[in-house]
């Protein structure tokens, strides 16, 4: 796969959180790519390092926060040319180059809509914001109508009365299209959603779902969509990337993940979920245990305590991942007779 | 108890654990330290005094004056006191007043704010209002009203209109907690059991504002002190017999004084300064440990 | 599943709760949220009834509101007291303080239904206090007892609630609310705020608990597969009022509503072969204190007619046995004239 599919491509990401004097490591050796007009949706439990691997790559990581990469390449299509960025070695996390990448290229939809905006400035002013960052010269009235155009796109009834509006006067869903306005409004190539909809309600989750999928379709636009939801996974995704304390435990296509779910956390969680239509009297599955704090990790395998298949060698050392078949990545010694890769 | 003793028993360990961890986090704070030993050692120094029984009072006329050394360790006031003996003794009282008040006031201040913050409504809107009418009188204006009632000036005065006025910022600031924490879900489920609405309160809510009203009380104490010798030094503090670090100030009134006789106001107000400064250092440190939200 | 020999626990009468919305200084009253609006329902004794619905739409005030957390501004609600029946929202204080031991509730939170200033010990051992048990050793020997039912040991009561991971505490706000022995437990929303992996957990010990204590259980929550994972029945609400009712499986497999059935397809399901057609519901829940007139859901539903915007559906029977729904599109088709 050349550059042209690649959109980003992620290697060896290391994260580290420095808390009371002591370290601990929160995303370890995490690699992934993107390709490019696709989706690709990171699962996973709170505190396995999802939201963090993001912000490390986006840099929004505070200052006890130590960020490593052996690679972060970010490769922008301009008129059919292809332009590489290495965002590990930008040096500053909120220098030029760095904002100049975010916004126009790359660029960030938050869990929560009723935090994400301000509470005290209109949307619509909101939204022109980052226009107006990027566009330098750019008149307030141009900037307006693109807003306005956002607004229809997003299916915001009413944009021109809508625009002057404060946050405050809209609901939940309405926000969440504020805040996807916001991401969208500079025609990023990459759009990264952290969990868009958790906060909302299902009928308007499908909205803004059905709403994200529309905007890929029409405009090709790459999305990095975290979720721990497996359903959300299974509609939208064409690649997942499954993280469970800090490491990718599975990676590979949709099919790959559904049909020949390999690691036995992966299991679990698509299993341990309720659906609609279990049969009477049909169990669920449980995962022993709890997730453990990152501070406490010992060598091995991390969900070797919670493992129904663990073995003693799973303890002794990290585990590595192992190609099954392409593009489909597992990290569990049951499959250590296929080549490692890493 | 049965075959094993019971539960509540069998493991005391576990709960001065966190103690102890407080208690270390404590001792990192160096000037946090440092305040306590300033305030420990003052404050036994002072009631040491107190007990042996210094002469603080009576005047010397020989001895007026007197600059330090010579038998008098801090030199003698205008009228020939010891002044090192006024210092001691008149620091048991400022203290006395400081915590007295301090205590008092957050006593009185938490009360009202529970039951203004736990019941919210008519009540809330009576004590806001209350607490915003005395908040509107100027202490000053408060004390000299009382003493024209009273017609004396004394001890009791004093902690009477201190904690008349003082309970405020308390009030405001439990009043507000208790707003926000009686919605906790565990102030629900004790509803939910049908418990008695003073027993919440009391029991249930207070624990948890008890950090901040213990912080705040330390820091009110020096408020205090500095309230009663700034009170004293315009002389409408305690009486002139009773020695406080304020009273013993007010000696220092006049520009000659000032300029000649610098020892009569540098020890008393040097003791005033290191007091006040080591418990805003020490009230910092307890803050650090006890308002960090918990783990 | 026959309802007719069942025993019912709670009978619920036009149950309705209004927030007043006040304005200005005086306090003048200019509105209401109508969080519970005009519910009749029975509650038979050792099922679980479930409740759904989205964000707002009053079930958790229902539930606070049946346990009389919340006061209600009109109706009744019977409860059982052996076989006979009284109404509680005409109760004394005594009477009250009594009822408590009868139905107990289960929160979202379970970091915060714990108070983080006092061992668990001091919260478990609180309401047994309150109730009037006075020896420590009988204190301790009901509080091992739900301990045991949660599979959490006895020397954990020490510990305070910082020390436990969510999955846990939720299963001491369990056992807590177990203590007093209650008939009815009401949970609101008591998986929504663990993790996925430990969400199954509590949920089949809930289930193990029912059986064992033949509990009946109120299931608040807004997800409905983990209603239906662990109801007998469901209710669905919209703006304060009941649309459907009907046997989990039957709510599932034939729902009626317009409404039901947008809720049902908005699910994502996490099956990649069976993609299912969506049905995505146009606009947004509207505001309780701005409800359309005539049916609620009327401004989002794809099958709205003109009676809909006169008149409020009566919930009425409807196909299957006990299958309740609240719609004009089955005007004139009640119960004995369906397949």
């Amino acid at each position: 796969m050349d550059n042209k599919e690649i959109i980003l491509n992620v290697e060896k990401l290391n994260t580290t959180f420095i808390s009371d004097r002591k370290e601990i490591k929160i995303v370890k050796d995490v690699s992934f790519q993107v390709r490019r007009g696709k989706t690709l949706a990171v699962v996973g439990e709170s505190g396995c390092g999802k939201s963090v691997t993001m912000n490390s790559i986006m840099r929004f990581t505070g200052k006890n926060a130590i960020v490593k990469a052996e690679n972060i390449q970010y490769n922008a299509l301009r008129d059919g040319k292809v332009t590489e960025y290495h965002l590990e070695s930008i040096k500053e996390p909120n220098g030029p180059e760095m904002r100049a990448l975010r916004g126009p290229d790359m660029s960030m939809v938050f869990q929560d809509p009723m935090s994400s905006l301000n509470p005290v400035y209109k949307v619509g002013d909101q939204v022109a914001e980052g226009l107006l960052q990027h566009n330098k010269g750019m008149k307030k009235d141009e900037a307006r109508k693109l807003v306005l155009e956002m607004f229809r796109k997003l299916g915001i009834p009413d944009p021109e009365e809508r625009i002057d509006c404060y946050p405050h006067q809209f609901s939940g869903g309405m926000k969440q299209r504020v805040v996807i306005a916001i991401a969208m409004i500079c025609n990023p190539e990459l759009i990264i959603c952290d969990e868009p909809t958790t906060a909302l309600d299902v009928t308007i989750q499908a909205q803004i779902m059905d709403l994200l999928k529309e905007l890929q379709l029409k405009e090709g636009k790459s999305i990095i969509l975290i979720t721990h939801n497996m359903g959300l996974v299974a509609e939208m995704a064409d690649e997942v990337c499954v993280m469970y304390m800090g490491r990718v435990v599975e990676f590979g296509s949709l099919e790959d993940l559904f049909d020949r779910t390999s690691h036995p956390y992966t299991r679990a969680l698509l299993r341990s979920v309720p659906v609609l239509g279990l049969a009477d009297g049909q169990k669920l599955e449980t995962i022993p245990g709890a997730t453990p704090n990152p501070a406490d990790l010992k060598g091995g395998c991390e969900f070797a305590d919670r493992c129904s298949e663990c073995m003693d060698r799973c303890r002794e050392k990290t585990i590595p991942m192992f190609e099954i078949a392409p593009g489909h990545r597992v990290r569990c010694l049951k499959f250590d007779s296929y080549p490692e890769v890493d | 108890m049965g075959e094993t003793t019971s539960i509540k028993d069998s493991n005391k360990s576990a709960s001065s654990s966190l103690f102890k961890r407080n208690v270390r986090k404590f001792m990192n704070n160096k000037l946090a330290v440092l305040g306590l030993v300033i305030i420990v050692v003052i404050t036994i120094a002072c009631v040491i005094g107190m007990i042996v029984g210094v002469d603080y009072g009576t005047p010397v006329i020989t001895d007026m004056k007197q600059a330090p050394g010579n038998g008098h360790f801090f030199g003698t006031d205008t009228i020939g006191r010891d002044l090192f003996a006024r210092v001691l003794v008149g620091g048991c009282y400022s203290i006395l007043i400081g915590a007295f008040c301090a205590i008092m006031s957050s006593v009185i201040g938490a009360i009202l704010g529970a039951l203004a913050g736990y019941f919210g409504g008519k009540v809330d809107m009576v004590l806001i209002r209350i607490s915003e009418i005395f908040q509107a009188f100027p202490q000053l204006v408060l004390v000299m009203m009382l003493v024209a009632i009273v017609n004396k000036r004394g001890l009791g005065n004093l902690l009477f209109i201190f904690v008349f006025t003082g309970w405020m910022t308390t009030f405001r600031m439990v009043r507000n907690e208790f707003m926000s924490l009686k919605n906790e879900t565990y102030v629900k489920v004790c509803e939910a059991f049908g418990m008695k609405k003073s027993n919440i309160m009391f029991k249930q809510i207070l624990p948890n504002v008890m950090s901040p009203i213990i912080v705040s009380t330390t820091t009110n104490v020096a408020f205090f002190i500095l309230q009663e010798a700034a009170l004293s030094f315009i002389g409408l503090g305690v009486a002139d017999s009773t020695p406080t670090w304020g009273n013993i100030l007010n000696a220092a009134k006049s520009v000659s004084v000032v300029t000649n006789q610098w020892w009569i106001w540098v020890f008393p107000g040097l003791a005033i300064s290191l007091f006040v400064l080591a418990i805003n250092f020490f009230g910092d440190g307890l803050r650090d440990v006890l308002d960090a939200k918990q783990q | 599943m026959s309802t007719e020999n069942k025993e019912i626990i709670f009978k619920i009468r036009n149950l309705q709760t209004w927030f007043p919305i006040t304005k200005g200084f005086m306090k003048k009253v200019v509105g209401h949220v109508k969080a519970v609006d005009d519910v009749s329902l029975d509650v038979y004794k050792g099922e679980t009834l479930g409740i759904v619905g989205e964000s707002g739409c009053g079930k958790s005030t229902f539930g606070k509101t049946v346990m009389m957390l919340e006061k209600p501004t009109g109706g009744q609600v019977m409860f059982n007291y052996d076989g006979e029946y009284k109404d509680i929202t005409q109760f004394n204080k005594e009477e009250m303080f009594e009822f408590r031991k009868k139905v107990q509730m289960v929160f979202q939170d379970p970091y915060s239904a714990l108070n983080p200033q006092k061992k668990i010990y001091s919260s478990f051992e609180e309401p047994l206090k309150t109730h009037g048990i006075n020896s420590q050793e009988e204190r301790e020997k009901m509080m091992q007892r739900v301990l045991k039912m949660v599979n959490i040991q006895p020397d954990y009561l020490l510990r305070y609630p910082h020390e436990f991971s969510g999955g846990q505490r939720q299963r001491l706000c369990i056992a807590r609310a177990l203590e007093v022995m209650p008939e009815v437990l009401i949970c609101d929303e008591p998986v929504s705020a663990l993790d996925v992996s430990i969400q199954a957990q509590v949920l089949n010990l809930m289930k193990e608990i029912q059986q064992e204590l033949n509990l009946t259980y109120l299931f608040i929550a807004h997800d409905l597969s983990v209603v239906q994972y662990m109801s007998d029945r469901i209710m669905v609400m919209y703006l304060g009022k009941i649309v459907e009712v009907a046997d989990s499986r039957a709510l599932y497999e034939e729902p009626f509503h317009p409404y039901t059935k947008a809720l049902l397809s908005a699910i994502p399901v996490a099956d990649i072969h069976n993609k299912k057609q969506r049905q995505i519901l146009e606009g947004e829940v509207p505001s309780p204190i701005h409800k359309p007139s005539g049916c609620a859901f009327r401004n989002r539903c794809p099958h709205c007619m003109d009676i809909c915007k006169e008149q409020d559906p009566a919930l009425r029977y409807h196909g299957k046995e006990g299958h309740m729904v609240a719609c004009h599109l089955y005007d004139g088709k009640e119960s004995g004239d369906s397949e």
